[in-house]
């Protein structure tokens, strides 16, 4: 296999940095408490703050690698490996240099602003490592773009199909297919919702939740059609909606794993951000207790 | 009595009115009273190819070095300036043109010909200058009422027609195009003489079939019908009534118009009917001429395209050096300079002439070539030349430097000379390059490094003919001997003057033979007895989709694949499946020279192939003149048998092979593979190929096809025998010794590889306008952010010099690698070669 897992770059080679880079500040850590109990005032302290706070630097850079374009300095995939296991330590270094001292001060505002960016970030790598799988799945090697031409298509002939129709299938086809919502707001987005609505019997809005009214609806007129023509077209109309039912999951499904790709870094980047301000804060009032 | 002129010049193209206004100026010179030339335009305007450019089009002045020598003015700009500039001239010169003058036959011999024009009177002529390009004249419907005035032969402009009933005769690209954009704002019916467009382009098939089956849309196609008759139909609501066969018998159409885009009719009939001979049937080939560009019909002349050079300089020189050389001046070429700067090195104290002469004379396979095509070969060629280490090659070198200076302010640089030392690399193993070396003196030292065998090669021999051929890298080392002077010619010179000349083509496909059975059976084989087998084994070309053998046949031969790739294919119950590509260099149906005689799988053209078809007998011969190739031979045997078993009972391996092969990853050197299931879409890939490349993407992830994981995103593939090299009037796309396929500045615009790449990789673009700086953008949101702009709106300066082709360049020369990949976040995007195809599944489902 040459494509390689961004967990699996350079085979691990980051996950035993980390691993070996976490032993190394438990030590630390453990040999604290001669004279004062494990805090970020003993030198172990100080020597853990400064190593998570050259790692949040480190993991912030990667925005600027990611757009360096020309650089030399090894993969971005190789930067976003250790970006992954080192942000995960990360975690710890910091809780194991806080020791677990909290207080409504600057400094827990970092350590929580760092524990929000992390695991947003855990998310985020969830997302990037199991959702790409999904998506291609889902697309079966469409493009979004080709399933939307299809869907036009669908919806013109629909629509052709529907003007044969008695009055009441018309209307319920045609407002079926023109209040077809794919998308709508980010939690309808990432939800996957569906606020399809049509005009059912007798005039009236009804909801059209995954098209299944709409085809339930022209489904029951088959066996009731006048005339053998009419119902080879209602019949061909159910075919027609149900593979555009399929359509419309897909884009759904489609539109909402790639919300979940894109929205956690909403959360990530902000925070990281907020997060080096109150780290800048609370290194420059930790020189205050000295 | 029919008017009669000293010189008729038949065309207005760059090489026709170029002649027309050196004749005009002779005769200006001679003081006759009446013009002794004249130049016949079948179109009602000059430069019919360059008149239907698109308006604004930027036309370039190729090559750059090469001086311009006509009456006429020529330099770069925008088409409608130089147009204009033509006809100006045309009119001051005092050139006799006559537009709308159909030339229809040739007649006589020099002296007294007589040329027939479709219409009016025959002129007489003493000499004929054919400057007629190789567009030809559209061809025409075929059937009476084709010249009425309804009847139009191109379209310019759809929009000039509206409420009209129009009638689009053809089921080609241009056809479809023009019904198309007719059908916004008229009734259009569209004539196909075929049940299907078979000939269109995917893209404009679902357009016009979408289009014929939209109840809402005025556009109709009558299937397997053709046109009958026109008559004009003055007095009714419709000017025209057009009478069809169609299946069901005849039909009338009334309408207002008719669009009939039938292509064109080459001009070889025509050129043929005069008695010129072609040197065989190829499409391609090309009348052969003397250096005074006189065919084999005594008085007429030949320049311009149909000559063989298709630039418009070129032409243009030829026009005036023809009218010239027919008043008795013999007159240098103007580029007579750049076969100097060439020479300048030689050790020869000689005239530029009498070194071509010599050139000529000691290679015997170029000694009956036309010393036209042989001229020109030379010019297109790098020379080099060898001497020993020390002063010489030091003077020598400083020589060639210092012209260098001199013609640096040239851009491009006309080609000097390459000086080597004795002893230095010519080309080494794994290299690619696909030129072709002909040794004109000295020696040169050919090593094979897998079977250690080392041939001595002198004055008149050849080599690099394995790599021209089948466009792999170079299979040996050649070292320069001892005062060796090389003439290295360019891959599409090469092929141009091997489909013109039978005798080239003969000889090097000889050649090839020889040295590729020495390769593969018997290295250490006299060459006089593999020249006895070379010529009993048969080349055989196959279509891609074309079978070479079939499953359960009994086999009689085997074969060396030439070029391409072939896809092995066994059956199974009722599917066959992938068990094997094979790709130039090596055998297919071994087994049954070997073995069981019983074809135990099916074999496929991948792509176009090649293929060297050996029998039994000769197999015999090989495997007795080469015992010691024997064992690799058998072992190679066995380990194809244990693969083929493995893929075999792996099927999915095998269904995403041939799932490369289809998109024609079996012709690719280098390509862009994205693991599906590691995309996570961000188009980083792309922004980092517009970063790199001037604010221009030339990949398209999302378009592509998909299989499994495996999705292909649109990318160059650098192919072996690259598509987009074969047509290129400039010769401004190059591969680099590493492999990369890439386009230099020298590029016209003129679009010839965007149509002639099969896989859409190549795209027209103008230059991207600069943006901000990345800082600028991350921090206070200015300009768009890395990546290609959508929609860019190119500035003044850019749009003036018009859109210029792009393609990848897989990053050549850029330390980190291609930007495609090592920006991917995820590690999806992979640039591979052929030989990853099978790893590319591999572990996926072991």
């Amino acid at each position: 296999m040459i494509h390689q897992s961004l967990l699996k770059h350079a085979g691990g080679r980051y996950l035993w940095w980390s691993l070996a880079l976490l032993a190394l500040c438990l030590a630390l850590f453990v040999t604290q408490g001669d004279r004062q109990p494990p805090n970020g005032g003993t030198w172990q302290g100080y020597v853990l703050g400064t190593i998570g706070a050259l790692l949040i630097v480190w993991l912030s850079l990667l925005g600027v690698r990611k757009r360096s374009y020309r650089s030399t300095m090894g993969s971005v995939q190789g930067w976003v490996s250790a970006h992954v296991y080192l942000g995960t330590v990360l975690l710890v270094v910091g809780t194991l240099h806080s020791a677990a001292q909290m207080n409504w001060n600057v400094h827990t505002l970092a350590y929580v602003l760092m524990c929000v960016v992390i695991l947003s970030g855990l998310f985020g790598a969830y997302f990037y490592l199991a959702y790409p799988r999904l998506l291609s799945r889902n697309r079966a090697g469409a493009t979004r773009e080709e399933l939307f031409a299809e869907l036009f298509e669908l919806d013109r002939q629909g629509q052709e199909m529907a003007g044969y129709c008695d009055p009441e299938v018309q209307s319920a086809v045609k407002s079926a297919i023109q209040r077809t919502m794919v998308g709508g707001g980010p939690l309808q987005q990432l939800l996957g919702r569906d606020a399809s609505k049509m005009t059912g019997a007798g005039g009236a809005t009804e909801h059209n939740q995954d098209q299944q009214p709409v085809i339930d609806l022209v489904g029951r007129r088959v066996p009731r059609a006048d005339k053998a023509s009419e119902a080879a077209n209602l019949q061909a109309l159910v075919t027609l909606l149900c593979r555009r039912q399929t359509i419309l999951r897909r884009l759904r499904e489609d539109i909402r794993l790639q919300g979940w790709l894109k929205v956690w870094l909403y959360v990530h980047v902000p925070l990281t951000v907020a997060l080096l301000g109150a780290l800048a804060v609370h290194i420059l009032t930790t020189f205050f207790y000295w | 009595m029919a008017e009669h002129f000293r010189i008729a010049i038949i065309g207005s193209g760059p090489g026709g009115l170029s002649a027309g206004g050196r004749a005009a100026a002779r005769d200006r010179e001679s003081g006759a009273s009446t013009p002794q030339h004249v130049l016949l335009e079948a179109y009602d305007l000059p430069a019919k190819t360059i008149q239907r450019y698109q308006l604004g089009k930027h036309v370039m002045a190729q090559p750059g070095y090469l001086d311009l020598r006509s009456d006429c003015r020529f330099e770069e700009g925008k088409r409608e300036a130089i147009l204009q500039s033509w006809s100006d001239d045309l009119e001051q010169l005092g050139v006799n043109v006559r537009y709308g003058c159909e030339v229809v036959g040739i007649s006589g011999s020099k002296g007294e010909f007589r040329i027939d024009l479709a219409r009016g009177e025959p002129l007489t002529a003493e000499h004929v200058v054919l400057a007629i390009g190789l567009e030809g004249n559209p061809r025409k419907l075929g059937v009476p009422g084709e010249d009425l005035a309804r009847v139009q032969y191109h379209l310019e402009d759809p929009k000039a027609f509206s409420d009209e009933t129009i009638v689009v005769v053809g089921a080609g690209d241009s056809a479809i195009e023009n019904a198309l954009g007719l059908a916004e704002q008229n009734k259009v019916i569209i004539l196909n003489r075929r049940d299907e467009f078979s000939r269109a382009k995917e893209g404009n098939l679902m357009l016009v079939l979408s289009a014929i089956s939209d109840p809402r849309r005025e556009f109709s196609c009558l299937y397997g019908t053709s046109p009958k008759r026109v008559v004009e139909t003055p007095n009714e609501a419709k000017p025209l009534l057009l009478t069809v066969e169609t299946p069901e018998g005849e039909q009338d159409i009334a309408c207002d118009r008719i669009i009939a885009r039938l292509g064109a009719v080459p001009p070889r009939r025509f050129v043929e009917g005069i008695g010129i001979e072609f040197p065989n049937d190829k499409p391609t080939a090309l009348p052969e001429l003397s250096r005074q560009y006189e065919s084999n019909v005594d008085g007429v002349y030949v320049v311009g395209s149909l000559a063989g050079y298709p630039l418009i300089k070129q032409a243009m020189n030829q026009g005036y050096d023809v009218v010239e050389f027919i008043n008795g001046n013999d007159v240098e070429p103007a580029d007579h300079p750049l076969l100097e700067y060439q020479f300048r090195a030689l050790p020869y104290s000689r005239s530029v002439d009498d070194v071509i002469e010599m050139f000529q004379r000691r290679v015997p396979m170029f000694s009956e070539l036309n010393a036209l095509a042989f001229r020109e070969l030379v010019i297109e060629s790098n020379i080099l030349v060898a001497y020993p280490d020390g002063e010489l090659y030091k003077d020598a070198a400083a020589g060639v430097e210092e012209l260098e200076r001199s013609l640096a302010h040239l851009s491009p640089a006309p080609r000097t000379p390459r000086v080597i030392r004795e002893g230095e690399v010519v080309f080494d193993v794994g290299e690619f390059g696909t030129s072709f070396f002909t040794i004109v003196d000295g020696e040169v030292r050919l090593e094979d490094p897998d079977t250690g065998l080392t041939n001595h090669l002198g004055r008149g021999q050849f080599f690099g003919e394995l790599s021209l051929l089948s466009g792999r890298p170079r299979l040996e080392r050649a070292t320069a001997g001892p005062g060796c002077v090389l003439v290295e010619t360019p891959r599409r010179t090469m092929l141009k003057l091997m489909n013109s000349n039978d005798e080239v083509r003969a000889g090097i496909d000889w050649m090839f033979v020889i040295r590729e059975l020495q390769r593969s059976f018997a290295p250490h084989a006299a060459f006089k007895e593999l020249g006895d087998i070379a010529d009993r084994v048969t080349i055989r070309q196959y279509k891609a989709g074309d079978s070479v053998f079939s499953q359960g046949d009994s086999g009689e031969c085997m074969y060396l694949v030439r070029s391409g790739a072939v896809k092995l294919l066994r059956r199974q119950g009722d599917r066959e499946m992938l068990v094997a590509q094979v790709r130039s260099g090596e055998l297919i149906g071994e087994m049954a020279l070997m073995g069981d005689p019983i074809r135990r799988e099916s074999a496929v053209a991948a792509v176009a192939l090649e293929v060297i078809e050996i029998g039994r007998r000769e197999f015999l011969e090989l495997v007795d003149l080469g015992e010691s190739k024997i064992e690799p031979l058998q072992q190679s045997v066995s380990r194809r048998v244990i693969e083929n078993a493995v893929m075999a009972v792996r099927p999915e391996t095998g269904s995403v092979v041939d799932f490369l092969m289809q998109e024609g990853l079996g012709e690719a050197t280098n390509v862009l593979i994205i693991d599906a299931d590691l995309c996570i879409g961000c188009d980083n890939c792309e922004k980092a190929c517009a970063e790199t490349h001037n604010g221009i993407s030339r990949l398209d992830r999302e378009s592509g096809p998909t299989f499994a994981n495996v999705h292909i995103p649109v990318s160059c593939r650098h192919c072996e025998q690259p598509h987009c090299m074969k047509d290129c009037p400039p010769n401004a796309i190059h591969r680099s010794a590493t492999g990369e396929v890439y386009i230099d500045d020298s590029c016209i615009g003129c679009g010839n590889c965007e149509a002639n790449c099969p896989y859409d990789v190549i795209k027209m673009s103008y230059e991207a306008p600069g943006k901000p700086s990345l800082l600028s953008w991350l921090l206070f949101g200015r300009g768009t952010g890395p990546g290609e702009a959508e929609g860019f709106e190119p500035e003044p300066v850019a749009r003036e010099k018009g859109k210029k082709a792009k393609k990848c360049d897989a990053c050549v020369g850029v330390a980190s690698g291609p930007a495609c990949v090592t920006a991917c976040p995820t590690g999806a995007a992979l640039r591979i070669g052929p030989e990853q195809y099978i790893d590319l599944v591999g572990g996926r489902f072991s």
